[in-house]
């Protein structure tokens, strides 16, 4: 157990220096490590406990996307029928499907023929079809059509709403000017944002909040809103409430002329003439084009500017608007048109999204949990240092220092994988300690016995090793078990700490096995003890 | 330079006999223990409840509990506690779970900083919806329980099946009665105290493979010792490393509990029992002799076989 070969000296002593040096960048100002090449910078990243910052966890509205699947197969329905010319009564959503009823002496077979048109294959990984279709076409008592949305379709459209909200999530998030944002999905219809050093998510949370779907649409001025509301209302309006106080019912129909889909810019600013803040925007060509019929056939009637239905503002068209731009006025500060851009030039999400669960740590307490897992890591290690060497003595100084070279290795290992440090995560490292001290404690006890058994010093050192590296072992694979465990379950700091730990055993088992032995076998040859000094 | 021997070479205690004493009291602690579970119930934090906890700093001196608490009990939020938390200005603020879904808890948190204003810092807020709560509750759960699978399995394959039960038993023994202390104490009962209880077996369990490892190398080598001695010698022989282990670990656990702050405070408090008072007890008192009402050994000769029966 005592004789190493040289090269296999030299590979343990390698790989421990190469994975202390990885813990380097950790230590260096950042603008030093930033001119060395990018496999060199990898670091430590403090997580949002130490550094502050804001976690917030979004879930897609399934339901949300569910309904308007059916909605949209509803007017697609419609307007396939009424393409066909085929007569039709009853048609509506009923759970995951849409029903309509063909009416007599039409072609129902035609008909029938004509919505399955409708149902798609749906694409599997690299575009190969799975079988599987969009749709569901059952026929009942030779009139009433059934399309039910298969449950694949509803999934595929719940993923892509998610990888849409994502992106749209991202531009609004960047606009926000924040560092290095964390924006990933998260289970089916989850979607992780994490913001480090953001000090209030008010403003984030109310960005990430909006769907942010702008309408343009026309005030249905044939009665007022009021009276639209005791009962009377046009089959084609609504009544929406305006977005700020006080709630002014407004009927508008329900027909959408310009959607925010084709708006290309949206910029801040101010009305010359009233210096209001107000939002300037910039149509598509399409935008444009439906906009300028719109205003020209319209003047002097009010129009709705409707934003997550609610009426932003209703101005009335004093002239055609041709050029493609215009701007929206309603009671904004500064800050809410600047929002309004923001949230209009990255786009409407295609569902809304809910916060379920928000974590936020100001730096002030990120800065104090460095500061005490700093001191309580350096006051750990200074009782256990002093314990060993009370204890063991010279082969305690030994211990010290493979448990030093031990922390180092453990950091340079986080650095590589670039791994998140929590404060959990500290408490990890300094529970490492212990283990790693474990690992010399038992080496040591053995050898020990050894000696009291009757061995020579140099026979009882390698029988101790030998013995105590197999028990090393096994007891640190039922931490490592856990530890694993830990990782899988676990969010956030608590993986942190299962990270730290994970990476300690690893370190602890390496290094018992070759660090301390390498140590002590190389002491032996040169000192050739009589006696064992522990 | 003399070192120092906190266990003499050779003890010689006869920790066996001890089992008529230690297996009923620890069968009455794990009664009383999963009975503060039921009746006094644990002190579920926000991962597992749902709700808001918000963490402020006053900005003016000590934090004036009994303003803040009538500024906040008007806000109809339910059950509002506050806590000193630390420094005294700094203010631990629990809001139950309110009804109404998700959106209803972030109004929650709007309403309190409106309540409170620019007089504190906010220095930490975390709301957990209904729908995470429950799922973090099972992951915690399903995880503490794959860990132990785990560890039975690996034992099983690593020792005889006596051993992998043995260790199960103490296993589960040590996580009833921190489950007990974290009930009596009111210890907030949140994701890291599931850190803390898969730490804890992680731990105990080392202890008690330590001693398992030396008690098969015992069976091996003397194979007519009777079976009580046998494990008397394995953990004497052990026990000096176990006190060693137990005090370094004890002294990087107590660094944390004194200088770790608040935030890890329940975390490291849950471990400090679990570890060093239970871990330790159980790996010398249950684990080790429960092996001989498991039967290991018996049939290797007959001298150990009338013990049982005694």
């Amino acid at each position: 157990m005592l004789y190493f070969t040289r090269w296999k000296a030299a590979a343990i002593l390698l790989t421990a220096f190469v994975a202390c040096l990885f813990a380097v960048p950790n230590f260096l100002p950042e603008k030093m490590v930033q001119s060395w090449p990018k496999w060199a910078q990898r670091h430590v990243v403090l997580g949002l406990d130490l550094q502050g910052g804001s976690h917030i966890l979004l879930e897609v509205d399934t339901n949300a996307v569910r309904k308007e699947k059916l909605e949209s197969l509803r007017d697609d329905v419609r307007r396939v029928l009424r393409d066909a010319r085929v007569g039709y009564t009853g048609l509506v959503v009923r759970g995951n499907s849409v029903e309509v009823r063909i009416r007599e002496g039409s072609n129902f077979d035609q008909a029938v023929e004509k919505l399955r048109e409708l149902s798609q294959p749906l694409g599997g990984i690299l575009g190969s079809t799975t079988g599987q279709r969009s749709l569901d076409v059952t026929t009942e008592a030779g009139s009433l059509v059934r399309l039910t949305v298969t449950e694949p379709a509803i999934v595929e459209r719940i993923r892509q709403s998610v990888e849409q909200s994502i992106q749209i999530i991202e531009r609004r998030v960047n606009e926000l000017g924040t560092v290095e944002p964390l924006i990933q999905r998260q289970g089916t219809d989850r979607i992780l944002v994490q913001v480090p050093g953001l000090q209030d998510p008010t403003r984030l949370k109310e960005l990430l909040g909006k769907t942010a779907k702008l309408d343009f649409r026309m005030v249905d001025v044939s009665m007022p809103a009021e009276q639209a509301l005791q009962g009377r209302m046009p089959p084609d309006s609504e009544i929406l409430y305006s977005a700020t106080p006080p709630k002014t019912p407004y009927l508008v129909e329900k027909r959408i002329l310009v959607s925010g889909g084709d708006l290309t810019d949206a910029q801040p600013g101010f009305d010359q003439r009233t210096n209001e803040p107000i939002v300037s925007f910039r149509f598509n060509t399409s935008g444009a084009r439906k906009f300028a019929q719109v205003t020209q056939e319209n003047v002097g009637k009010p129009f709705a500017i409707i934003l997550d239905n609610q009426v932003i503002s209703a101005p009335v068209i004093r002239e055609p608007i041709l050029g493609g731009s215009g701007q929206i006025s309603g009671s904004f500060t500064v800050e809410s048109a600047n929002d309004l851009a923001i949230l209009l030039r990255a786009g409407a999400l295609p569902a809304p999204l809910t916060i379920i669960e928000e974590r936020t740590v100001g730096p002030g307490l990120g800065q104090d949990s460095i500061a005490k897992g700093k001191t309580s890591s350096y006051v750990g290690a200074a009782m256990v240092i002093a314990f060993m060497l009370a204890t063991y003595g010279l082969f305690g100084l030994f211990a010290n220092i493979a448990v030093a070279i031990n922390v180092a290795m453990i950091f340079g290992i986080l650095s590589l994988l670039n791994a998140t440090l929590t404060l959990p995560g500290i408490a990890g490292i300094v529970l490492t300690v212990g283990i790693a001290v474990d690992s010399n404690v038992l080496i040591y006890e053995r050898i020990r016995e050894e000696v009291r058994g009757g061995r020579t010093p140099i026979n009882a050192i390698d029988a101790g090793f030998s013995r105590a590296l197999a028990t090393i072992l096994d007891s640190n694979i039922t931490t490592f078990i856990a530890a694993a465990v830990l990782f899988y379950i676990g969010t956030g700091p608590v993986r942190g700490f299962a990270v730290t730990l994970g990476i300690g055993i690893i370190t602890t088992v390496f290094t018992a096995f070759t660090l301390t032995r390498l140590i002590v076998a190389y002491w032996v040859r040169w000192r050739r003890p009589q006696r064992v000094p522990i | 330079m003399r070192l120092l021997r906190i266990v003499p070479d050779d003890t010689k205690f006869d920790f066996m006999r001890f089992r008529r004493i230690s297996f009923p009291v620890s069968a009455l602690l794990s009664i009383l223990a999963i009975s503060l579970y039921f009746f006094h119930g644990l002190n579920f934090g926000i991962d597992f409840k749902g709700g808001t906890l918000i963490e402020v700093q006053s900005k003016s001196g000590p934090a004036d509990l009994a303003k803040m608490r009538s500024a906040l009990g008007s806000l109809g939020l339910g059950e509002v506690q506050l806590q000193q938390f630390g420094a005294p200005n700094d203010v631990l603020i629990r809001i139950a779970e309110q009804p109404g879904g998700e959106t209803a808890q972030q109004a929650a948190v709007s309403k309190v900083r409106a309540a409170l204003g620019d007089e504190v810092d906010y220095r930490r807020v975390e709301v957990v919806g209904p729908r995470v709560s429950g799922e973090l509750l099972s992951y915690g759960v399903v995880g503490l329980m794959l860990a132990i699978l785990a560890i039975l399995i690996y034992l099983w394959f690593r020792f005889e099946w006596q051993f992998a039960l043995g260790a199960m038993i103490a296993n589960v023994h040590d996580i009833v009665l921190t489950i007990g202390f974290m009930s009596v104490t009111q210890i907030d009962f949140d994701l890291t105290s599931i850190a803390a209880l898969l730490t804890i077996l992680g731990y105990s369990l080392n202890d008690t493979v330590v001693i398992y490892d030396r008690i098969r190398e015992m069976l091996r080598r003397y194979r007519k010792l009777p079976m009580p001695d046998l494990l008397n010698a394995s953990v004497n022989q052990t026990l000096s490393r176990s006190v060693i282990t137990h005090v370094t670990v004890s002294l990087a656990l107590l660094a944390l509990l004194l200088f770790g702050g608040q935030a890890i405070h329940s975390f490291t408090a849950t471990m400090m029992f679990g570890v060093v008072l239970v871990g330790t007890y159980t790996s010398v008192f249950i684990a080790s002799p429960i092996l001989i009402y498991l039967g290991v050994g018996t049939g290797r000769d007959a001298l150990t076989a009338p013990d049982r029966n005694k």
